[in-house]
Formats: structure tokens, C-alpha cells, sequence
């Protein structure tokens, strides 16, 4: 059961050591990118982002209509040629309507998740690795934040946000959902510290911030990767929350959250209004997750069995830091 | 094939005859075992054939990846289900092969036990040791909970769990790792099964726990008569213990035999290798190790003709067209799978010349005498005192750990010298406060001639050039993310040289370790253990260090690999005028590396000398106890070998014993008058000259006692 | 142990006294109360606006921010919440709402919580065999679905449901039919459980899709333990060695995500309890944004606070319950 054949492959030496025969590298990146094709959904979802992406920044420019047009002619018309997905109350065109939402959310969810893993890696890094007094005090921000719940803050905050510029929305978005991805990293930080190659870095004389840039974030890529992906996905479903009660995107701007709460308010007699916005959020997010779970199945095939022990012969068990995460056992060698 | 079903007549080790007409109770023919992997397939195994009657002990050696722990995997019927198994697997004559996983449940535990190697991850963690011996028990019996119970704390005592009444309310963490180990026996021999396969069942554990395991496996198979597959890496550990071995390697047995022929008269050129590669304890004269060059071939893509041909000495042209079955070599029970096996049998190929001694020059600084020459690292009186916090989630200090507790070591320039202990003993803390270089809580470090304590930032950083060090695993040790250029340049980088200089460096060094320029540009993933560590080496080397630490610098590679890298590392401190500070816990290894050695027990050094007199005329009883534990590999001298057994574990570092740290373990403090016995409990004694000059003992009682 | 928790409790508690407090202070800061009297028509006189904003510690014209926070501070020392823009106390209509939050929520943990883990278990033992697949595609969509989302498309399923079957089975607003409905008789019961129906299904799917992909991560990572190998070795049967050596360690780590929850389950409620208008605190807290209401909003501050509070002192009892390795 906790054999699996890529084990045991790594444990023969599939990588065919450098000496014998011909030596065939392939890339990490290929490699990679090999599985995260092979992954059906995933590709579909990258697909369908990349499409998302062509018909909400060109789509705008093929359609007749800009959002703030007003078709004096059609009034909530159901959709038609000349108004691909109807029209509002007031005569907007729906489609540049949502067109128009789903680059904002294309722009906060891309904006907005990098930004937020980014900060998360820069304080989990700092916390983990050099431990003491920064991780007690950056954990303690870190406590403070999940106790603020972010759409709660958010929404108080909305009144004061409200005429600025909705681009403020990222900044606000990511300053209170950086936290769990803080933590997350901020515990492989620590791990990573206590491996050798960081030691043996220390011990050149390699000092602790080029340590952070050059080993442990790099070593955590592909962590990385998928949080900032799903924090996309996180992001765009904040705004969205919030422009739904009205706190976020303001009117005249329209953003698919707000389009949303106007399309129920005539839930069962005018459903363009709520489908379309609707189905654009549901199928942006599920492509976004999609991607998420086909890039942790291609960069992290083994996070399954990560944690099972290496098997070594004569493995003494170490540990230099006197914290110990097992509870009782004390072995200091 | 020819080599199925042939059976060898028997005689067990403790006597026992064993008729040739009963079942076997387990018999193995024509297994072979396949896995789909993105590589291809792998074959793991490629045709294994053995039997195994009552009674009787069969060792299976072989490197990682030799197929021998997917052996037993299949014999139990816990292999994925995506692996593919065909040949047949008999236990007392039924076929197993063929089951389901209900009806091998019905046997597994019952008739066939296993042990495994990890026991801190082999026990699960929210259950006591007892429901876990008493589950096994009420699997396979109709029995109470109560005397399942009892029967439990039975088991317990029997495998040397102290106080059982009360342990067997304990969880797995509260067990040390020998503990563990035990626990797991008990478990295994709970339903008196048939066979026991026991997997590298103390590759994880010391080697004084390893010598009690080993024990308490003996009981074990004399109390249940079961017979006992012990797969291992360590050709030591069964020279005492197995009646027959079989060796293997790429998925297939290459020798066959009694445990006597297989240590005195090995017929194929990778047992050879094996027996030459392993420093041993019981050498007299320090001689260069031969190593097996190369690395075992990928088994995803095995090459035309014998598996080992790319690193055989011997090879010839048949070598690379036929993969050679086994046959007849010398005695009727010994086999091998070798072209050349009949040339070795006659003698006209002489075991000792197949492979060559490399020859290692002498170092330079050896030529003055050791007293003349200056010393590169003096530790004095060095302390080292952790809080002990307990709890994962309430962390909260409930004593303090007495990693270090006072230690003196002196290196002079160009000598090696050994610390060796078992884990906890505080080595590796004593390392660590070398590396870091600061001032101790307590002591004093002098690196080269400066106080560590009176260090500024700069001259700290500038001090760590001349001190460096190679860590135990090189898997661990090297980025994964950097090519191997970036690794070597990653210390002269951060001293400022030049790029055209780095450049030129990381050739050089590239060289130096026997690796080629060119791979620069790979990663570390790229390269096997031995090539890893030879990096890893060179990474150290980089900036010119005086002195290099050496933690264990062996310990993760495969004994065939080891040699190489240990001879590597004579060479370069010949060359380059090193000195050595060669932590370890095998003293086979610091036999061959060392010229002075200290023993560690308990944060204290208890024994230090030069190497003969360490070796020879060992003189503390912890010593004397370490020395004897090592199974050497040579079957006869093992089974004449008295045992020191240590009974225990090592106390905690946070209640250390008064007086005499080690009376509670010590086999002398037994025999002592009680006048004697009051002054080890009273007076903690310190290091004092025994009868030759340099060698030292802190042994109130101290006498030397051969016991390799 | 009683230490410990005892100590915990006091970190959380701080933790609690300030993020109620940053509550306090943006709200006060960012929210202007008067606008709802100078909104009336005819426009009450400024000093009508005073005495009214003074009444509730809410003028920020005359009265520093400080000041204010110290009133509010006082007040809460002595069981004084302060009171809303409508006049009303606001710990009386907390204490109600309260009630109303707990009767949508508790069913919904319950179901959330055991759901999530019944489903990841399974689904790691059945790895990508059909019920694995089916439950990985639904947590993915329902994960794709924002609260409000679902809870319309809830809506529009029980508009077509009761039309289809012409009964009255699902509702879809309110908690009661009749708010004077006679409490705890059987009909009010049945009635009550139809009206729970769909907001349950809204808040709890969310929950089962989190804790199952979690669950089914953590156990397997469990199935590839050694543990496990050995249950098997000694004679317990694939499934039994998965369902009790297994299973029963896999769930140790999902028990702490429970403090997590109770955040995701609050901002789940919010969306729920507007669109099927139950009158709890989600739904006054959306209103009290609207009105610029200071000291109901650092009311719902304070009840969220709480909350994370108490669920992170229950993962952690569960925790200690559960994991012999962290007993001391």
C-alpha cells in the first residue's frame, strides 16, 4: 500500500545517474506542463480562461453596443441578434454588461491573487525562517487577521471606498485574505530551515534574505503556484460577494456580483438577466479551480506520499533546534 | 529456468537438522513483480526462487532497489494493487498468490508476521501498544478482551519491555525507538506464526539497540520455531543470525548459499565487492576499501545480458549478450549467477585480485609527529543546555536537555578525528555549536587559533572559509532547485569573486571529486547518492577550508557507494593538507577513517585515544559495550562473539543519572563490590590518562578488555 | 491541560477585545449616522440630530472618536450594548437574532461537518472510481458557486419544484409561515423544518464540499502510512484497516479546520439570510451598513469575534480529545 511504483523508480535510480549510458534530462517544465495537458479538466479550464480572457477584452469591441448605451428601442428585450444576451430594464445591452463585469473580475481575480500570495510568501517566508521575535509577531498578525473576518471588515470599510476607484478593491481584497497562505508557507519555511542545504548555506556565510530569495521560496514555487491560483479564484468570489450587497463596484460601473443581485430582483420572468452574469462567474471560477487541481496534480504528483519517510539506511534522527514537534520523545541528536 | 525449484538440503544454525521431506514453510519459485510507472514498466523483481522450512533463518541482502523489500511485500499480498505478480508463493504448501484480500487476512498476522523497519511510523499513533497487540490477537483468536490483555502484557515482557503491567497503556510515542521495535515483535509473534519476514527491522535503530533487537529476534524464533526472512542492506547483521543468504541485486538473486560460503568463498563479483567495500571492525591494518564503481542500472530499462556488467570488474564480452542464471558454484548449495563463476570456484580468477586497491597517499602532515603539530580546533569544557518544552500545542518547559555537558577535544592539523555516539549522545549539538561559531553558553571554542567568543561579524564570516562542513545526506544537503554550478559558486559568490573566477573554481572542484565539468548544468536529482555526496564535498572544498566537519558523512549511501566516497575523502585530505572532524555513530567507518577517536555517551566524552587504543584495548565499559554490539561480517567470529548486551535505552538528557552517568546501564557497575558501586553513584568521574600516553577514559574502574 | 486551554482561552480573548475594537473604530471612523436624520423629510433641526446622535454615542461631530470608543468601552463594561438607529436596545435585538442565527446554523454544522468527512473518507478510499469522481466534480462546481449563487438557484429549483408538484413543501423566504404561530406544537415544527430546508442546503453544501476535499487529502495521505501497512500486516482487512487505523487518525487534522469554519459559515449566513429573509444577525448586519448603525455593526463585530473564539477552543479540545501526542 504505501509502495507506489514511482518510489520505487526514484528508489532504483530512474533518473538514470549521470555516468552510465546516454543521459536523457528531460525539464522540469516539460515535464510538467506533459502532465498538466494530460489532465483533461485542466486543460479545458486554461481553455476557457484564455477564451474568457479574448471575449471580454475583444468581445466588447465586436459587439455594437458599449455598456453605457442605452437601446431606446429594447427595453428588456429577451436575447436577440442585435442583443446577444437581451437587454436591461433601462436598455443596456447585457452582453457588453457582462463583458464588462467579467473584466473587472478577470482583472481583480489575476491582480488580486498574485498580490496576495506574494504578500502571504513574503511574511510566512520572514516568519518561518528567521523565527523569534519576527515569527512571534508576524504570527500574531496572522491570528488578528483570521479573527477579522474579511468580508465583515470589507463591508464597514465600503462607505469610505465608495467613488474611488474600484481598482482599491485589490489592495483591500488581498489585505485580509493573505493569511492562511501565510501560515501555510510560514510552516514549509520552517521545515525548509531546518533542511541541510540551508544550513549549508548559513554556514557559507550566505546571508538570511538572500537565503529566503535564492532557497526557500524558490523550493516552495510550486506551493506557490497553486495558492496564488486559488487565491485567484478567492479574490474574484470577494468581489463579487461584496458588489452583491452593493459594497464593492459602484453604479454606474457594473460588475458581475451587482449585475447578479439585479437579475433576481426579476427572478422566473426576465432569467437573461440572472443566467448570463451568473453562468459567467460559475464558469470563470470553475475553470480557475480546475486549473488549480491540474496544476497541483502536475507539480506536486506526490503530495500524497510527501510525507511518508524516506528510507534511509542507518538514518539517525536529528534534530539541532531543541523545539520538538513530537511531544514527548527527546532526542537532541 | 534452471534455478526453480532447486532445494537446498538444510542444516540450521542452532543444530536443528531439518529433514528434506517436509513442506517447506514457505516456498517462493518464479516470482516476478512489475510495476507501470511514467518511466515505463519497472521490474522490481525478476525471478526469485527460495524455500524455507521451520526453524531456519534466510537473509536476503542487496542495495536499494534490489527487489528484496518487494519480495516480502508480495509474499504478503500488500502490494499495490497496479503491481503485477506472476510465479507462485507457497505457505505449508498453499498457494497465496491466488487470494483474495479476506483470505489473506485470515493469514497475514496468523500464520505469517511481519516487522518493519520504521517503528515510529509503523505503529498508529492514536492507539496504546496494548489494543494494538490485543486487535492482533482477537483477529485471529476467539479470545476475551481480558486475557487477550494479559496475553498482551505476556508478549510485552517476553520481548524485554520493562514494567509491562503499566506500559502497555502507553502510545506509540511514548516508546523509544527500540521500544517500538520490540512492540512490533511482540505484535508479529502474538499468533505463533509460521514465517516471520522482518524488513531492515534495525536499519532505523543504534547499533547497541540493534544488537538487543537482534536478541530479542532470536527469542522470538526459538520461543514460535517460526522461520525468519530478514531482508537487509547490512551484510553484518545476518553473518550471525541467517542459516542461508541470497543476495540480490536488479530484481534477481545473483548468489545463493550457506551463510558460510556466501562470507568465505563469495562466487560473483557483487558479493565480492560488497564484502571489500565495508570498512570493518575486525581489520587489523588500515587498507584502502574497494568500491564498486557505478550505480545499479534503472529498472525501467535494463540493459542487454548481466545487470551488473557496467560496473564488473571481470566483465567479458558473454557478459554483455546473456543475463546469467544461477548455477552450481563450489558446494551444491551455493550458486551464483556469474559467467566467470567458474573461474573464481578453481581459482584461476583469485577472489582478491577481481577488484583493484586504489591507492590513497599519505598525508603529508602525518610525517610530524602529533604532538609537534599545532592544533586547527580546541573545544574546552563545552556546555550546551536546551529547554525541554513538552506538548505539541502547550508548549511548556518542563525541564532542560543536557545536550552538551562539558566537553575538551583537540584537533591538530592533519589528523582525523572521530566522534562517535549513539543518537542523543550530543554530537550533533556539539557540531552545531562549532558551525555557528559563537560563544558558548559555557567553554570555550578556539577555531585556528581564535576564540570564537571574541569574534566580530567580519571576521566570523571570514572564519567560516576556513571551517566547513559535509552533512550526512546529500539528498538533503544540496538544493534541488539549483544546478550543481550554482551550488559550488554559491560560496565563492558570497565572498565576492569574480564571475571568470567562480567559473574556473567550479571546474576545478568538479574535477577534484572525480565528477565531470560538464555537469555543471545538471541538478541534483540528476546524479546518484555517491554523486550527490561527492558535490556536496566539493561544496565544502570550495573556499579552501583548513578544517572540515564530516557529520555522518556515509551513513545515507549504500555500502557499495560508501567505500568510494570514503576513499575520496582520504585522498583529499592527503592532498590538501585537511584535517577532519568525522562525526559518526559506526565505528567500523571510524576504524578506517580516524586517527583519534572519542566516544560521546550522554553529552560527555567517556573515552577518547588514538585508534588502535580505542579498537584494542577499549576501557570504558560503554565502549567496550559500543564495540561489541557491531556485527562483524564474518560468520564464524560472530557466533564465537560474546555480546555485550546494555539493557535500556539512554536515559533522557534531562535526568541524568548522579555520579557515573552511565551506571545505570553499566555492565561492570554490577559486578562491583558496594563500596565501589557508592563511589559511581557518588562521584562523577572525569577523563584521566590510562597506561599509554593520549588515551583517557572517565571510568572510575577503567580496564581494558578486547571484545572485537 | 486546564492550564493550557486556560491560557489559549486568554490569547483568544485578547484577540477578541481587539479585533471587536477595530470594529468599533472603523465603523465609527468610516459610518456617518446623522445622514439618516438629515435624509428625513422635512429635515429634523441639528439640535434634534444631537440629542438623538448623543443618545446613541454616535455623534461624530462633537465628540471625538476616542471619547466615543471610551462611552462604548463603559458601556459594555456594564452589559450596555448601546442602541440602534431605530431606537430599539441593540443586546435585546442581538439576543433575538442570535436565536434565529442559531436555529439556521446549528443544523447546517452538523451536517456540514459530517457530511464533509463521510464524503472525503469515502472518496479517498474509492480514489478515482465513480463515487470519487462524482463528489470531486460536485465540491469543484459547488466551489465555483458563490453563496448567493446557489441560494437564488435554490430558489428558482423550489419555484419549479412547487409548481411541478403543485405543493407548498419547499419555502423559500422566512423562518416561520406565521411569526404568531404557537411555539413548539407539532405543526409548528413540520413548518419550521420546511422553511430549514433550503437555507440548510445553501450554507451546508459549501461546508461538505470544503471538509470533503480536505478529509479526502489528509486520509490519503493516510494511505500510504506504514501504520497502516502493519494493520494489514497483522491480519485486518483492507477496509477495516482503512476505516479504523485510518480513518480514525485522517480526522485529526480536519477537527482543527473547525475554527476556520465558523468564519465561513458566519459570511455563508449573511448570504443566506438576506436572500431567504430570516431576520439574524447576517441580515442585520447587511441593514445595519445601510444605516450607518455603529453599535450594531461593533455588535455583530463582537458575536463574530466570539464565535472564532469559541471554535477555536472546541478544534483545540478536540484536538486534545482526539490525538494521544499532544495529551499532556
Amino acid at each position: 500500500m504505501s509502495l507506489n511504483a514511482n518510489a520505487l523508480v526514484d528508489e532504483a535510480g530512474s533518473t538514470d545517474p549521470i555516468g552510465d549510458g546516454p543521459q536523457v534530462s528531460t525539464g522540469r517544465g516539460r515535464l510538467v506542463l506533459k502532465r498538466f495537458l494530460r489532465n483533461r479538466a485542466a486543460t479545458i479550464g486554461l481553455v476557457i480562461v484564455v477564451l474568457m480572457f479574448l471575449s471580454a477584452f475583444v468581445g466588447p469591441d465586436i459587439d455594437q453596443w458599449k455598456y453605457t448605451d442605452i437601446d431606446f428601442e429594447n427595453f428588456q428585450t429577451p436575447p436577440s441578434g442585435a442583443h446577444w444576451f437581451g437587454t436591461t430594464q433601462t436598455g443596456q445591452d447585457m452582453f457588453a454588461l457582462c463583458m464588462r463585469g467579467l473584466q473587472k473580475s478577470l482583472i481583480i481575480g489575476l491582480v488580486g491573487g498574485v498580490l496576495t500570495t506574494a504578500f502571504a510568501a513574503l511574511v510566512g517566508a520572514c516568519a518561518g525562517y528567521y523565527g523569534r521575535w519576527a515569527d512571534r509577531i508576524l504570527s500574531w498578525f496572522i491570528d488578528l487577521f483570521l479573527v477579522l473576518p474579511s468580508f465583515l471588515m470589507l463591508s464597514i470599510l465600503s462607505p469610505w471606498f465608495r467613488g474611488k476607484t474600484w481598482m482599491i478593491l485589490i489592495p483591500l481584497l488581498a489585505a485580509f485574505a493573505w493569511m492562511i497562505t501565510a501560515r501555510i508557507v510560514r510552516a514549509q519555511a520552517m521545515s525548509l530551515k531546518n533542511r541541510e542545504f540551508v544550513s549549508a548555506a548559513r554556514f557559507m556565510g550566505v546571508p538570511g534574505w538572500r537565503i529566503i530569495l535564492r532557497h526557500i521560496l524558490p523550493n516552495i514555487a510550486s506551493l506557490l503556484i497553486i495558492d496564488a491560483v486559488l487565491n485567484v479564484a478567492a479574490t474574484i468570489l470577494g468581489e463579487v460577494n461584496l458588489s452583491f450587497f452593493g459594497f464593492g463596484v459602484q453604479a454606474p460601473d457594473v460588475s458581475l456580483g451587482t449585475l447578479i443581485d439585479t437579475g433576481q430582483q426579476d427572478i422566473g420572468s426576465y432569467q437573461w438577466l440572472l443566467v448570463f452574469p451568473m453562468a459567467c462567474l460559475v464558469v470563470l471560477l470553475l475553470a480557475v479551480n480546475m486549473i488549480g487541481d491540474g496544476l497541483r496534480d502536475a507539480l506536486d504528483p506526490n503530495a500524497q506520499g510527501a510525507k511518508s519517510k524516506v528510507r534511509r539506511p542507518k538514518a539517525e534522527r536529528r534534530d539541532s533546534t531543541p523545539v520538538l514537534t513530537e511531544p514527548v520523545t527527546v532526542e537532541v541528536d | 529456468m534452471s534455478q526453480s525449484s532447486e532445494s537446498f538440503p538444510l542444516q540450521s544454525q542452532n543444530g536443528r537438522a531439518v529433514s528434506l521431506n517436509d513442506t517447506p514453510a514457505l516456498e517462493v519459485a518464479d516470482l516476478e513483480i512489475s510495476f507501470p510507472s511514467e518511466a515505463g514498466v519497472v521490474s522490481a523483481v525478476r525471478g526469485v526462487n527460495y524455500q524455507l522450512r521451520r526453524g531456519e533463518v534466510l537473509g536476503i541482502v542487496g542495495e536499494s532497489g534490489s527487489g528484496k523489500s518487494v519480495t516480502a511485500m508480495a509474499v504478503l499480498g500488500l502490494l499495490p494493487e497496479t503491481a503485477q505478480v506472476t510465479g507462485s508463493v507457497r505457505l505449508g504448501g498453499r498457494e497465496l498468490l491466488n487470494l483474495g484480500d479476506k483470505e489473506m487476512s485470515k493469514i497475514r498476522g496468523r500464520e505469517l508476521a511481519m516487522v518493519f523497519q520504521d517503528p515510529l511510523s509503523a505503529l498508529t499513533p492514536v492507539f496504546t501498544i496494548g489494543s494494538q497487540i490485543i486487535e492482533a490477537l482477537q483477529v485471529h483468536q476467539d479470545i476475551s478482551k481480558a486475557d487477550a490483555r494479559k496475553r498482551a502484557v505476556e508478549l510485552l515482557d517476553l520481548v524485554g519491555i520493562p514494567d509491562p503491567q503499566r506500559r502497555v497503556d502507553n502510545f506509540p510515542h511514548e516508546f523509544s525507538g527500540g521500544m517500538r521495535q520490540r512492540a512490533m515483535i511482540a505484535q508479529a509473534i502474538a499468533n505463533d506464526p509460521a514465517v516471520i519476514i522482518a524488513d531492515e527491522p534495525t536499519t532505523a535503530l543504534d547499533v547497541t539497540i540493534q544488537a538487543q533487537i537482534l536478541d530479542v529476534l532470536k527469542t522470538a524464533k526459538d520461543v514460535t520455531g517460526a522461520a525468519i526472512v530478514m531482508i537487509t542492506h547490512d551484510l553484518g547483521v545476518v553473518a550471525g543470525f541467517a542459516d542461508r543468504v541470497m543476495v540480490m541485486y536488479a530484481g534477481r538473486p545473483v548468489e545463493t548459499g550457506v551463510v558460510e560460503d556466501i562470507y568465505y568463498e563469495p562466487r560473483m563479483p557483487y558479493t565480492i565487492g560488497l564484502l571489500g567495500s565495508i570498512p570493518r571492525l575486525d581489520d587489523t591494518e588500515r587498507k584502502a576499501l574497494t568500491p564498486i564503481d557505478g550505480n545499479p542500472p534503472n529498472l525501467s530499462a535494463l540493459p542487454v545480458g548481466c545487470p551488473f556488467q557496467a560496473r564488473c570488474p571481470i566483465v567479458v564480452d558473454v557478459c554483455r549478450q546473456v543475463e546469467p542464471v544461477l548455477e552450481r558454484a563450489g558446494s551444491d548449495v551455493h550458486h551464483s549467477a556469474c559467467h566467470r563463476a567458474g573461474e573464481l570456484v578453481t581459482g584461476s580468477l583469485p577472489v582478491d585480485e577481481v577488484y583493484p586497491v586504489p591507492e590513497i597517499p599519505e598525508a603529508r602532515a602525518a610525517r610530524i609527529p602529533r604532538d609537534q603539530r599545532p592544533a586547527v580546533l580546541e573545544i574546552t569544557n563545552l556546555h550546551k543546555h536546551f529547554p525541554l518544552t513538552r506538548g505539541a500545542l502547550a508548549k511548556r518547559k518542563v525541564g532542560e536537555v543536557r545536550a552538551v555537558d562539558g566537553i575538551d577535544l583537540e584537533i591538530r592539523a592533519g589528523e582525523t578525528v572521530g566522534l562517535v555516539g549513539e543518537s542523543g549522545c550530543g554530537k550533533t549539538t556539539t557540531l552545531m555549536q562549532l558551525l555557528e561559531l559563537v560563544s558558548p553558553e559555557q567553554g570555550k571554542i578556539v577555531v585556528l587559533g581564535k576564540d570564537t567568543a571574541n569574534l566580530h561579524q567580519n571576521e566570523r564570516r571570514e572564519l567560516r572559509r576556513d571551517l566547513q562542513v559535509v552533512f550526512q545526506d546529500p539528498m538533503a544537503s544540496l538544493d534541488p532547485r539549483m544546478p550543481v554550478g550554482a551550488i559550488l559558486a554559491e560560496p565563492l559568490r558570497s565572498f565576492g569573486r569574480k564571475k571568470a573566477e567562480v567559473f574556473a573554481r567550479v571546474t576545478e572542484l568538479l574535477k577534484l571529486v572525480g565528477l565531470e565539468p560538464e555537469h555543471a548544468n545538471r541538478f541534483p536529482a540528476e546524479f546518484s547518492g555517491g554523486q550527490r555526496q561527492r558535490i556536496g564535498i566539493a561544496r565544502a572544498l570550495a573556499l579552501e577550508p583548513k578544517v572540515v566537519i564530516l557529520d555522518e558523512p556515509v551513513s545515507a549511501l549504500d555500502v557499495s557507494i560508501q567505500a568510494g566516497v570514503l576513499n575520496l575523502l582520504e585522498e583529499l585530505k592527503a592532498k590538501l593538507d585537511l584535517s577532519y572532524l568525522f562525526v559518526a555513530h559506526d565505528l567500523s567507518v571510524v576504524r578506517h577513517t580516524s586517527d583519534r577517536v572519542a566516544v560521546m555517551y550522554l553529552g560527555r566524552i567517556v573515552e577518547v585515544g588514538d585508534v588502535a587504543q580505542i579498537f584494542d584495548a577499549p576501557s570504558h565499559p560503554y565502549t567496550q559495550a559500543l564495540l561489541s554490539a557491531i556485527p562483524v561480517p564474518d560468520p564464524r567470529k560472530e557466533r564465537e562473539r560474546a555480546r555485550i548486551l546494555l539493557e535500556g535505552d539512554l536515559p533522557s538528557p534531562t535526568n541524568i543519572p548522579s555520579g557515573c552517568r552511565f551506571r545505570n546501564r553499566c555492565p561492570k557497575f554490577q559486578t562491583l563490590a558496594e563500596g565501589d558501586q557508592a563511589r559511581c553513584i557518588g562521584e562523577d568521574p572525569s577523563l584521566h590518562g590510562l597506561d599509554e600516553p593520549g588515551h583517557e577514559a572517565a571510568c572510575h574502574f577503567a580496564g581494558a578488555l578486547s571484545v572485537v | 491541560m486546564a492550564a493550557y486551554l486556560l491560557r489559549r482561552m486568554i490569547n483568544y480573548l485578547f484577540l477578541v477585545i481587539i479585533a471587536a475594537s477595530v470594529t468599533y473604530l472603523l465603523a465609527a471612523w468610516i459610518f456617518h449616522p446623522e445622514n439618516n436624520w438629515l435624509a428625513r423629510h422635512p429635515q429634523p433641526s441639528w439640535s434634534v440630530i444631537h440629542a438623538e446622535l448623543k443618545a446613541r454615542n454616535e455623534d461624530e461631530t462633537l465628540t471625538p472618536i476616542w471619547t466615543r470608543y471610551a462611552n462604548w468601552v463603559n458601556g459594555l463594561l456594564h452589559g450596555n450594548m448601546g442602541i440602534e438607529i431605530g431606537g430599539n436596545s441593540v443586546a435585546q435585538d442581538m439576543g433575538r437574532r442570535i436565536g434565529v442565527s442559531t436555529r439556521l446554523l446549528a443544523l447546517s454544522t452538523v451536517i456540514g461537518s459530517i457530511g464533509g468527512v463521510v464524503v472525503g473518507v469515502w472518496g479517498a478510499v474509492r480514489q478515482y472510481k465513480l463515487f470519487d469522481r462524482v463528489s470531486t466534480g460536485a465540491s469543484l462546481l459547488i466551489f465555483a458557486m458563490p453563496v448567493f449563487t446557489l441560494a437564488i438557484l435554490l430558489q428558482m429549483f423550489a419555484t419549479w419544484f412547487n409548481n411541478a408538484t403543485g405543493t407548498h413543501f419547499l419555502y423559500y423566504v422566512n423562518e416561520v409561515s406565521n411569526p404568531n404561530q404557537p411555539f413548539w406544537t407539532w405543526s409548528d415544527l413540520v413548518d419550521r423544518f420546511e422553511h430549514l430546508i433550503l437555507p440548510t442546503l445553501s450554507v451546508s453544501l459549501g461546508s461538505v464540499a470544503y471538509f470533503s476535499r480536505y478529509q479526502r487529502a489528509t486520509m490519503l495521505d493516510i494511505m500510504g502510512s506504514d501504520f497502516l501497512r502493519t494493520a494489514r500486516a497483522k491480519g485486518l482487512t483492507k477496509n477495516r484497516a482503512i476505516f479504523k487505523h485510518g480513518a480514525r487518525t485522517a480526522i485529526i487534522p480536519v477537527a482543527t479546520l473547525l475554527s476556520y469554519n465558523a468564519v465561513l459559515l458566519f459570511t455563508g449566513a449573511v448570504f443566506t439570510e438576506v436572500i431567504f429573509t430570516w431576520h439574524g444577525m447576517g441580515e442585520w448586519f447587511i441593514s445595519s451598513i445601510g444605516q450607518n448603525d455603529v453599535n450594531s455593526v461593533a455588535a455583530v463585530g463582537i458575536f463574530t469575534s466570539i464565535l472564532v473564539l469559541v471554535a477555536g477552543l472546541i478544534s483545540e479540545v478536540i484536538t486534545v480529545t482526539l490525538d494521544p501526542r499532544v495529551r499532556v
